[in-house]
C-alpha cells in the first residue's frame, strides 16, 4: 500500500489455462480484504473480475489483470491479446455466446459474462479492436467502504 | 439450516471437510451454468450441481458459496480436491439425482437462493 492509501498490482493471464482460471481473481478478493473494503463490494468485485477472467482464459491467447483500489474507488482493468468483440451490443445481451461446446460443457460460455460484469458492477467500458484485443475498465464505488467494517 | 444435517438428508460423502460442523446454510443454488452461480448465488448458499471440474469450486469461493454438494454419483476431479481443501469449501457427495436432492432440501426448508 502506498502512502496515500492507494493500492496497485496487477497478474498476468494465460489464455486456456483452465487449471489455474480464476486465481487472479482469487489473489484480488484476498487483497481488498486485506485492503479493508466492505464484504458486499469484495464479493460483487470478485465475481465481475471472475468473469473477465474466464474471458480471457476462454477467447485471449493471454492478459492482464490490473487493480488499483484507493480510498474512494477500485478499478479493475482487463487488457487481452484475443480476438476482438465484433458485435458488442449483441455481446451484451444475456444468452449470446461466441464460446465452442467444450467450453460449455465445463459450465462456460452461457453468454452471460458481460451482463454479470454489468450486474455486479457501478459501471464499466469496453474497448475493443477485431484481431488485436479486449480492454475492459470494472468500476467500483467505495463509498460503502465504512458501512460494515 | 445445518450443513451437517444436510448431509445426512441427501445420504451425502464428505470429501472435503471444511469445517463442516460450523457451516450453517441459508439457501440452495442448484446449477450446470457457472455464470448462473455467479448471478444468482447467494453468501451462505449451499450450491448443488453436477460439474466436476476446479472452477465450480473457484465459483463458490469467489460467491462467498462455503460448501459444493456433487449430485448423481459425481466423482470430483483431483484438481477440484486439492482447490476445495486449498480454499476451505465443503465437498460432499451424493448418489441421489439433482432433482431428488433439491426436493429433499426443499421439503426440509431450504428455498432456492433466487427466492431468498
Amino acid at each position: 500500500m502506498s502512502e496515500s492509501g492507494s493500492m496497485e498490482g496487477s497478474f498476468h493471464l494465460m489464455g486456456g489455462d483452465f487449471t489455474n482460471a480464476g486465481s487472479a481473481s482469487s489473489e484480488l478478493k484476498a487483497k481488498l480484504v486485506n485492503f479493508g473494503v466492505a464484504q458486499s463490494i469484495v464479493r460483487r468485485a470478485a465475481i465481475a473480475a471472475f468473469e473477465a477472467e474466464m474471458n480471457v482464459i476462454i477467447h485471449a491467447v493471454a492478459g492482464t489483470m490490473h487493480y488499483l483500489i484507493t480510498a474512494e474507488a477500485l478499478t479493475i482493468t482487463v487488457t487481452d491479446m484475443g480476438p476482438g468483440i465484433k458485435d458488442i451490443k449483441q455481446a451484451m445481451k444475456e444468452g449470446f455466446s461466441t464460446a465452442p461446446d467444450w467450453v460449455r460443457e465445463m459450465g462456460w460460455g452461457a453468454g452471460m459474462g458481460l451482463p454479470n460484469i454489468s450486474k455486479h458492477s457501478d459501471f464499466f467500458k469496453l474497448d475493443t479492436v477485431i484481431g488485436e484485443g479486449t480492454t475492459l475498465e470494472i468500476f467500483f464505488r467505495l463509498k460503502e467502504r465504512n458501512a460494515d467494517s | 439450516m445445518q450443513l451437517s444435517k444436510i448431509i445426512k438428508l441427501v445420504k451425502g460423502s464428505v470429501v472435503i471437510d471444511g469445517g463442516v460442523e460450523d457451516v450453517d446454510i441459508t439457501s440452495v443454488c442448484s446449477a450446470d451454468l457457472l455464470s448462473n452461480v455467479l448471478r444468482y448465488g447467494k453468501r451462505g448458499a449451499l450450491l448443488v450441481t453436477c460439474l466436476n471440474q476446479p472452477q465450480v469450486i473457484r465459483s463458490a469461493e469467489l460467491s462467498d458459496i462455503p460448501a459444493v454438494l456433487l449430485a448423481l454419483g459425481g466423482t470430483p476431479e483431483k484438481d477440484m480436491i486439492a482447490l476445495a481443501r486449498e480454499k476451505n469449501v465443503v465437498l460432499i457427495t451424493t448418489f441421489l439425482p439433482m432433482y431428488t436432492t433439491c426436493g429433499i432440501l426443499y421439503s426440509a426448508g431450504l428455498k432456492s437462493c433466487v427466492e431468498e
